[in-house]
């Protein structure tokens, strides 16, 4: 009897399920059933400020998280897109070096991308703060360059936000598309210079479509998390900048609003997967993993 | 004719020709050194600012150099307090997450069974969510009792704080011992079994070795992934517990101590000698086993 399933995996009825039952009960407590609770705090009513609030299918919250913070919807996800455009031009370059030109080098090249992100999340976005500072080196030499005007800043722009993104979320980019360019055979880049294709034309027809999916991957990892994120606003920009996250951040923990909170975050995810299903298709690859 | 056989040549040998073509592999590479240093530009602010000897309670400002900080790194207690609380909940999330996430990825690469495939969709939904939807679900299920969770009232803290991270650890394992356990040999069992091994004594002799390698690497990145988030930890944490993050940002709209330079550094450079000697560790271990 030949074994068809090439990986030499069983058929079994009940050990997988055995397997996965402590992690499947985890997730659905903390992750599946959360998301019902939330669904149902966008639903209710809160009478007063301090009433507790009661689930009576009230949809208006959902008008009013758009009527309210349509602004810092649009904005979120204009920043985001920013950033990830901005993340993929930086990552491709380094992704591109090492996976062709690294040799023994490899593995420690990548490892040198990703060391800059042991130190906490917070604690580099202050470091940006401090570099892009009223009293920096930087906006100094940008001044008497006259790139900025005498009283000219970068602190509390939307362009430190997205800066701020940028960097931030920035190793998600390098590694799926170091991971895509890393499988390309460098024969078929030789094939067709051998065929006369110039450098510039074997990379756009060859190398370039093949490491799509890790692009693909990468602008989802970056987007995702850049358009939720409330950090980079909160210590790089101003009360102009504010993004979706800021609102929601507020709403929840500071004005205890959760009804409209919890409908802003649902359109917010809601936005979010519309715009991967319309970006994978787009792209034309549907494999995430 | 000969022109044609050297340009072959020195293809072959992957160097580039024609002048325009040299000065754009050139421009490629000065992209990705480019790109290099500015991804080290905050970690070289981060590691000078603890030498500065700030003015007032803000550390932004270069003022001049000092060794005063790392005379005295754990100067910030409560910083110290917040740092120790992050290093006991990244421990038990780590442990747990591991474990949970371990079993889940053995049983969908091991078995094939029906739902297997919407086993792995669910399992990738946590990582797609934004983080505030996550932590603002969490909240919301925390505040409310349900009989779900036996009608029990969750006071935010600790303990929510390490569900939490459990949660999205979990995924992260499973999705890391997966891609690990892509090509096993899973005939090496079947080797151990007809030379007489009960199966708990080839899955610990056998299966289990041969898999550490990737438990762990999961394990490192679910503690890494525990000990800097923010976000999720925010929402869920309450007033009473503080974690490093959330020490860090309470913190910083009245002061920023050089202190904070110091640790981070501290975490980086552990951090950075915890990874070099993992990775040494994998491939003398991979040598002696015969897998390089």
């Amino acid at each position: 009897m030949i074994d068809r399933d090439p990986e030499g995996r069983k058929r079994a009825r009940l050990a997988p399920w055995l397997l996965l039952a402590p992690g499947m009960v985890w997730l659905f407590l903390f992750f599946f059933f959360p998301l019902w609770t939330l669904a149902r705090m966008s639903l209710s009513s809160r009478p007063s400020r301090f009433a507790n609030p009661t689930f009576d299918w009230n949809w208006s919250n959902y008008g009013d998280a758009f009527s309210r913070y349509g602004e810092q919807f649009t904005r979120s996800f204009t920043y985001a897109a920013l950033a990830t455009l901005a993340t993929l031009c930086i990552a491709y370059p380094i992704a591109y070096v090492i996976a062709f030109r690294g040799g023994a080098w490899k593995n420690v090249l990548l490892g040198l991308c990703v060391v800059p992100f042991f130190t906490n999340y917070l604690i580099r976005t202050l470091a940006w703060k401090t570099i892009l500072g009223d009293q920096g080196p930087l906006v100094e030499a940008l001044r008497s360059l006259g790139v900025l005007a005498a009283d000219g800043r970068l602190l509390r722009t939307p362009l430190a936000v997205v800066g701020g993104l940028t960097y931030n979320f920035l190793p998600f980019m390098i590694l799926p598309v170091y991971v895509a360019l890393e499988k390309i055979d460098p024969r078929l880049v030789d094939a067709a210079r051998d065929l006369y294709a110039t450098t510039w034309r074997a990379f756009r027809k060859v190398v370039l479509p093949l490491s799509l999916p890790g692009v693909f991957a990468g602008s989802l990892l970056v987007f995702i998390p850049a358009a939720g994120d409330f950090v980079n606003a909160y210590y790089l920009g101003s009360a102009k900048t504010t993004m979706i996250g800021n609102v929601v951040q507020d709403q929840f923990l500071v004005q205890v609003d959760y009804p409209v909170a919890a409908a802003l975050s649902f359109v917010f995810m809601a936005i979010v997967m519309v715009s991967v299903v319309v970006y994978a298709r787009l792209l034309g690859t549907e494999d995430l993993a | 004719m000969n022109a044609f056989l050297a340009r072959r040549r020195s293809r072959a040998r992957g160097t580039v020709t024609s002048p325009a073509g040299r000065i754009g592999r050139g421009l490629v590479n000065l992209a990705a050194a480019a790109g290099l240093v500015y991804l080290f530009l905050p970690i070289f602010v981060i590691v000078l600012f603890s030498f500065n000897k700030p003015k007032g309670r803000f550390n932004a400002v270069w003022q001049e150099f000092t060794l005063e900080n790392w005379a005295d790194p754990f100067k910030d207690r409560a910083l110290v307090d917040a740092l120790g609380v992050s290093l006991r909940v990244a421990g038990i999330a780590t442990v747990v997450a591991t474990f949970l996430g371990t079993l889940m990825a053995l049983a969908l690469v091991r078995y094939r069974f029906r739902g297997g495939q919407v086993t792995n969709l669910l399992l990738v939904l946590p990582l797609t969510a934004p983080e505030i939807v996550l932590g603002a679900s969490l909240l919301t299920l925390f505040l409310e009792p349900h009989i779900v969770l036996a009608n029990r009232q969750f006071t935010l803290g600790f303990t929510t704080i390490v569900l939490a991270h459990i949660m999205f650890c979990v995924s992260y394992v499973a999705m890391t011992v997966k891609a690990r356990l892509r090509g096993f040999d899973w005939t090496l069992e079947d080797a151990a079994m007809d030379l007489g091994a009960t199966p708990t004594r080839t899955f610990l002799r056998v299966t289990l070795p041969l898999i550490t390698p990737g438990i762990l690497a999961a394990a490192l990145l679910s503690f890494a992934l525990s000990i800097d988030d923010f976000i999720i930890t925010y929402f869920v944490a309450g007033p009473a517990t503080t974690t490093f993050p959330i020490r860090i940002f309470g913190q910083s709209r009245t002061a920023t101590p050089p202190q904070i330079n110091v640790l981070a550094t501290m975490i980086l450079v552990g951090s950075v000698a915890v990874l070099a000697a993992g990775t040494a560790w994998g491939r003398r271990r991979a040598r002696r086993l015969g897998l390089a």
